[in-house]
């Protein structure tokens, strides 16, 4: 299936996923400040249980210490 | 005062007359006196905000001044602390307000102590245990606050209003592991200038009257990319910090000698059970003996013996360099400087 990931368009070899499946490949799960899906808001409990589907938009938006 | 000091803000509407003269009136503290604090303190010094309070627990060193902008070469050269640097700075910005620099850490035990006052925090800190003890300082004293993190080209900024927006506890449960860090992988001065822009811009708006963004805001400054999501949602009303029923768990006093790894810098802080003053001339005496090298810039004590350097503040808090294990850091410690 193919994601729009903070504006970038991604393809993906499995066609059913879950937000907690997308999080896990970015190997930055316990940095993630907020996701949103199709401008809609994710809370953190609900990951595992959001699917995914072709053609949505989701912004990540992860957590940074420096400054 | 000049009176044509502040006419292009003042010309600004948003703020007018009317806001300026609120600004003048308001104290905000700024945690951390790095590229952030620095960006965010010369922002709102030129404003004009009434009294500045900066605190940094560090001092200069040479690989700061690609983008810690308050701070020289001769800063670096002395190993001048940054927040007595940085104050020195802000009030040859401005001379019509009041700065007050402290060389100092931001600690359980000590953060409260700046709450008391403050109308603002500026989050300018580079690690997330600072963060949440401020998270949690400001939560109780009910003082809103701006975090701002950034790392490489990427910057991101948060306005929190304890109990009516999301906290940085209701965002995430657990200190994020930082393996990545301006140290690690470096960062860019533009993306530290945006992200204090955001910062400041917040801080400007709640101080003259104006609600604050609810938006989350990211960007890339290198690739060009901004993204905003509006987090309200996230509130979470059993929160530890900002909920009615909070504990604020980073504010629990510590026992005995604390110890914090200085991330990617091979370094170990050292701070004593109970702060008190030192006297570093009568330290430089007794060590003097065992050190390979020594000096006393009137601030700190910097001596060298064997493979490890040693900056020790006024408050007994020391900065071992090329150690990475606390345990070590502490033997150290009592070795050379006390319990």
């Amino acid at each position: 299936m193919e994601l729009h990931v903070n504006g970038e368009t991604l393809h993906f070899a499995k066609d059913t996923m879950t937000m907690l499946d997308l999080l896990e490949a970015y190997d930055i799960e316990e940095k993630v400040a907020a996701v949103e899906k199709n401008k809609e808001i994710i809370r953190k409990t609900d990951y595992s249980q959001t699917n995914l589907e072709d053609g949505d938009r989701i912004e990540i938006v992860h957590f940074v210490g420096g400054g | 005062m000049i009176k044509q000091r502040y006419s292009r803000q003042e010309l600004f509407a948003p703020i007018g007359t009317e806001g300026q003269q609120k600004l003048a009136n308001k104290h905000v503290v700024i945690v951390g006196a790095g590229a952030l604090g620095s960006a965010n303190g010369e922002m709102l010094a030129r404003a004009g905000v009434g009294k500045i309070t900066i605190i940094d627990r560090d001092y200069v060193e040479w690989s700061n001044l690609s983008r810690q902008q308050l701070f020289t070469e001769e800063d670096a050269a002395h190993a001048h602390t940054k927040a007595k640097a940085a104050s020195r700075r802000l009030q040859a910005i401005n001379t019509s307000i009041t700065i007050e620099g402290v060389v100092e850490e931001f600690a359980a035990e000590t953060a409260e102590v700046f709450m008391e006052d403050a109308d603002f925090v500026i989050d300018g800190t580079d690690n997330f245990n600072t963060r949440f003890i401020i998270n949690d300082a400001c939560a109780k004293w009910r003082v809103p606050w701006v975090y701002g993190g950034c790392l490489t080209s990427y910057g991101i900024v948060l306005a929190i209003m304890p109990g009516k927006s999301p906290c940085l506890q209701c965002l995430i449960d657990q200190i994020p592991q930082q393996g990545r860090t301006c140290d690690t992988v470096g960062v860019i001065a533009p993306a530290v200038q945006i992200t204090a822009a955001y910062q400041t811009a917040e801080c400007l708006k709640y101080l003259t009257g104006y609600e604050m963004s609810q938006e989350l805001l990211n960007f890339d400054v290198w690739e060009r990319k901004h993204v905003a999501v509006n987090v309200s949602p996230l509130i979470n009303p059993y929160c530890p910090s900002c909920s009615a029923k909070a504990t604020y768990p980073f504010l629990m006093k510590q026992q005995g000698i604390q110890t914090a790894v200085l991330c990617g810098r091979d370094t170990v802080q050292v701070r004593p059970a109970q702060t008190n003053t030192l006297s570093i001339p009568a330290l430089a005496k007794q060590l003097k003996p065992f050190s390979d090298s020594m000096k006393d810039n009137g601030e700190l004590l910097i001596f060298t013996i064997k493979k490890n350097r040693f900056v020790v503040f006024q408050d007994g808090r020391t900065l071992i360099h090329g150690v990475s294990d606390v345990e070590q850091a502490k033997k150290l410690y009592q070795r050379y400087i006390g319990a």
